[in-house]
């Protein structure tokens, strides 16, 4: 089951019998229903057993990632022990539970293919639970070392992520782990290991770890850091929130007004315009108006390239933000105002108001924990770059990041690199043209005319960036940019 | 907002789909909202008419509103004052079966620039479709005639598979466009059941937007596919490899349920069909029967091909050509004028060169036809 329109109307069906549940309960239950959805929401996957594992690690990485975060001599943290250890208990039952349906005939399994065995999988839950019990034990008293060991764990995350979104790497696992199994290792590939919202999930465990590392991160329950890590409504397409707001909601949820009819129709208008984004327009556009690397390499005009590239362009700003609209909606539903993601980024007339539009947290993620920290220590270096080079390299970074956090190639990479250097281009433009810039307000009509030049610059070098995005190879993409300016039409 | 105004928008809004849905249901407007098309004014027109079933593949879909599928296609562009239109129906040999548009027959034929005595250029249309049934040969060019440009000559290639009489409502398209289908009945008299069962025919609830959602989508993927199509003229998926028609038979020669070789008559063929097409065109038609594979693998001395006993398509040619002198129709048989290596995945589809040769083949005719 993914986030389609059956899920849709259950969950939604589902805040209301949650508005009914007791106050106290309402955290429970979001923890109970967001451990639960990442096996439903999960893909059924080639590997035996492996759609069921995979999102078991992804739980056992949260929770030994809460582990490495909490300040065991904070009051509050020893003040939620009871709490975290019935927490606990809930995550296994939940895990534990829906292995039974190993024993439920296909029809009425709502995990997505045959789970493994009960007692074998709580056996192996056990090894790591043991060694983040030994771990967090030697850890206790020793800071340096726990620092130390946030800094690996950030390390262990990026490297998880990159052995499951870079395909050599995964087709290497995914080959061992048939191999282990009896399977055709032949058969071995990326989408072997597609963990659903994986990607989400990492970049939330990499915030709380270096927010931990240097101090910023609250207190937070397992009950707090697991439902913050994976709530079901933004578990598959984000947004990615920060612990401690999330948190603040949690921990207001006691005092919600059940049946509060503003937020019930705040998050049924958000529901309804997302649905209206991303089942109406989006799929519309994907009915063949909207560029695909088939069409890209059969397309015979230049005209008609351009349309299928704004039609791609459309395509993905209202799937990805109808998506989000979904995701918010429903997290009001149960009471939890999730951040906004987009705000009209194709109307903005520079790329870096584009960029505080476009997927908004995922950019103020980047600029958090890559951009301002490299540049702060590109600054504080004793040979200090020139600023423009310290610019530059921060936006490369960046944007890379951000580039590969949607699938380790060369042509993601490509996309980063591709808004990094206009990044670069409009901060210079900005800096020397600054003056210039105020003297048109002297001329509404210059000022019009040059706002509206801007805004289609700008719409047009994201628009070209989606080139490398849409595409499998470099190569596809630069016959496409070909066809586009009818340099070298068709494949 | 209050409960109260919630419930007041639900209400009104159910209120105001409800009414929708009623209107929707009694001006039934889809066959009007088929003849509204992008293509011919945004999109080029297509050259053959829309069916596929892998859209995001072929960028084309099947669907059963043919003033749609009319709306769609070439042929509603006006005539040319120096045109000699002529139109050609059949099967999913004339549609062009594995063949891209350039290599079909009428691809071939437009190809030649051919022009008529007079000097007006000859412009083929295909108004073939990839099922075999003589009545819906019929509904397609009633349904042409009725809304393009008239033609000049017709084309209508035919096989014995097309004949049976059972098999003339086989087609989805027939089944959902029962009143088309029952006024030709009707109209041409013939032998066919008009309160067939398998015509359908929505109640009032199927008349909906809601019981018609399929051919609302199906509509709008329409227009939609019409952009993938003018970028690629691409409307088909054909495979790399062909997996080849067969050559060797069992020894067997039944043919649509007959076992052993049976009288083939008007009684079990719908000729009927045929005279109303004559009629139904008003301008001439030439009737061909269509090439088709003729083996000399195992066992074919029964049988000339997978479809075919040799009892069945010798006693439906003459049949053919004795009904076609009595009628006084123009009739052109060129059953075996093809050689068996140009066909395909079965005994009717052909090659791209196969096609070619047919196409010379027709063009020597169409002089008979001005």
């Amino acid at each position: 089951m993914t986030l389609d329109l059956r899920a849709i109307g259950l969950i939604a069906a589902a805040a209301v019998l949650y508005g009914l549940l007791p106050a106290r309960a309402r955290g429970w239950a979001l923890l109970i229903a967001s451990t639960a959805a990442i096996y439903l929401f999960q893909p059924a996957l080639p590997i035996r057993f492996s759609d069921f594992i995979l999102p078991t690690a992804a739980l056992l990485l949260t929770v030994g990632a809460w582990w490495l975060t909490r300040r065991p001599a904070d009051p509050a943290q020893q003040a939620s022990r009871r709490e975290d250890a019935v927490s606990f208990g809930l995550i296994l039952a939940v895990v534990i539970g829906l292995s039974l349906f190993r024993f439920v005939d296909a029809p009425y399994r709502l995990t997505p293919s045959r789970p493994p065995d009960p007692l074998a999988l709580a056996l192996a839950i056990a090894g790591p639970i043991a060694v983040c019990a030994g771990g967090w034990y030697a850890l206790q008293k020793r800071d340096l070392l726990r620092r130390r060991v946030l800094v690996a764990g950030i390390a262990a995350l990026a490297g998880v992520f990159v052995a499951l979104k870079a395909e050599p790497l995964a087709i290497a696992l995914s080959g061992a782990w048939r191999g282990a199994t009896g399977q055709d290792v032949t058969l071995a590939s990326l989408a072997d290991l597609n963990l659903l919202g994986f990607s989400y999930v990492a970049f939330r465990l990499i915030h709380t770890l270096r927010d931990r590392q240097v101090g910023l991160l609250p207190v937070l329950s397992l009950r707090e850091f697991v439902t913050y890590v994976i709530f079901f409504p933004a578990y598959t397409a984000g947004p990615i929130d920060r612990a401690e707001r999330f948190a603040a909601d949690l921990r207001a949820l006691p005092t919600l007004r059940a049946f509060d009819s503003a937020r019930w129709s705040e998050a049924a208008q958000r529901i309804g315009a997302g649905l209206l984004k991303k089942f109406v327009v989006a799929d519309t556009l994907a009915q063949g108006l909207a560029l695909t690397p088939a069409l890209a390499a059969h397309a015979e005009h230049p005209v008609t390239l351009w349309l299928l590239l704004y039609g791609y362009a459309l395509r993905l700003y209202f799937d990805f933000s109808g998506y989000t609209d979904i995701a918010i909606g429903l997290g009001l539903l149960f009471g939890v105002r999730l951040p906004e993601n987009f705000n009209r980024p194709y109307l903005k007339t520079t790329l870096t108001a584009f960029w505080q539009n476009w997927h908004m947290t995922l950019s103020s993620w980047a600029r958090f924990y890559l951009f301002t920290p490299f540049s702060r220590w590109l600054l504080g270096r004793e040979r200090k770059p020139p600023t423009a080079l310290i610019v530059l390299s921060a936006h490369l970074l960046t944007m890379s990041v951000i580039g590969l956090w949607h699938g380790v190639t060369l042509n993601f990479w490509l996309w980063g690199v591709w808004h990094a250097l206009g990044l670069f281009a409009h901060k210079q433009w900005s800096d020397r043209t600054r003056a210039w810039y105020r003297g048109l307000n002297q001329t509404p009509r210059r000022k019009q005319a040059w706002t509206l030049f801007t805004w289609a610059l700008t719409f047009h070098y994201a628009l070209l960036g989606w080139v490398w995005f849409a595409l499998p190879d470099p190569a596809a993409a630069l016959r496409v940019f070909a066809g586009l300016f009818g340099l070298s039409v068709g494949g | 907002m209050t409960w109260r105004g919630v419930f007041r928008i639900l209400l009104k809004a159910a209120l105001l789909f409800a009414l929708a849905n009623v209107l929707f249901a009694a001006l039934n407007p889809l066959e009007a909202l088929g003849s509204l098309s992008l293509y011919n004014r945004l999109w080029p027109g297509r050259e053959r008419l829309p069916y596929g079933e892998n859209p995001a593949q072929s960028y084309n879909l099947s669907l059963d509103n043919i003033p749609a599928m009319l709306a769609s296609h070439t042929l509603s562009r006006p005539k040319a004052a120096d045109e000699f239109r002529l139109l050609i129906l059949g099967d999913s040999a004339a549609w062009g079966w594995f063949l891209t548009n350039a290599d079909t027959l009428v691809g071939q034929i437009n190809a030649a620039a051919a022009h008529t005595a007079d000097g007006r250029r000859v412009v083929a249309y295909n108004l073939g479709y990839p099922v075999m049934s003589l009545t819906k040969d019929l509904l397609l060019l009633d349904a042409a005639l009725a809304s393009a440009d008239p033609p000049d000559a017709v084309l209508w290639l035919v096989t014995l598979e097309s004949f049976p009489r059972e098999k003339q409502l086989f087609p989805p398209l027939l089944q959902h466009n029962p009143q088309r289908v029952r006024a030709l009945i009707a109209g041409y008299g013939l032998h066919l059941d008009p309160a067939d069962p398998r015509f359908v025919q929505p109640d009032f609830w199927g008349q909906t937007i809601i019981g018609q959602r399929r051919a609302l989508a199906d509509l709008l993927r329409l227009q939609t596919y019409g952009l993938s199509w003018a970028a690629t003229g691409i409307d088909q998926m054909i495979p790399a490899e062909i997996t080849l028609r067969q050559s060797d038979f069992e020894a067997d020669v039944s043919w649509q349920g007959y076992d052993q070789p049976t009288a083939l008559t008007a009684d079990n063929l719908a000729l009927e069909v045929l005279r109303a097409g004559v009629a139904r065109a008003g301008v001439p038609l030439l009737l061909v029967n269509e090439p088709m594979f003729v083996s000399a693998g195992t066992n074919s001395d029964l049988r000339y091909n997978a479809f075919y006993p040799r009892w069945a398509y010798d006693a439906y040619r003459t049949l053919l050509a004795d009904t076609a002198a009595a009628a006084g129709w123009r009739y052109l048989d060129l059953w075996d004028s093809i050689p068996p290596d140009e066909f395909t995945d079965t005994p009717v589809h052909l090659t791209p060169a196969g096609s070619a040769a047919l196409a010379t083949r027709l063009l020597d005719a169409v002089g008979t036809l001005e």
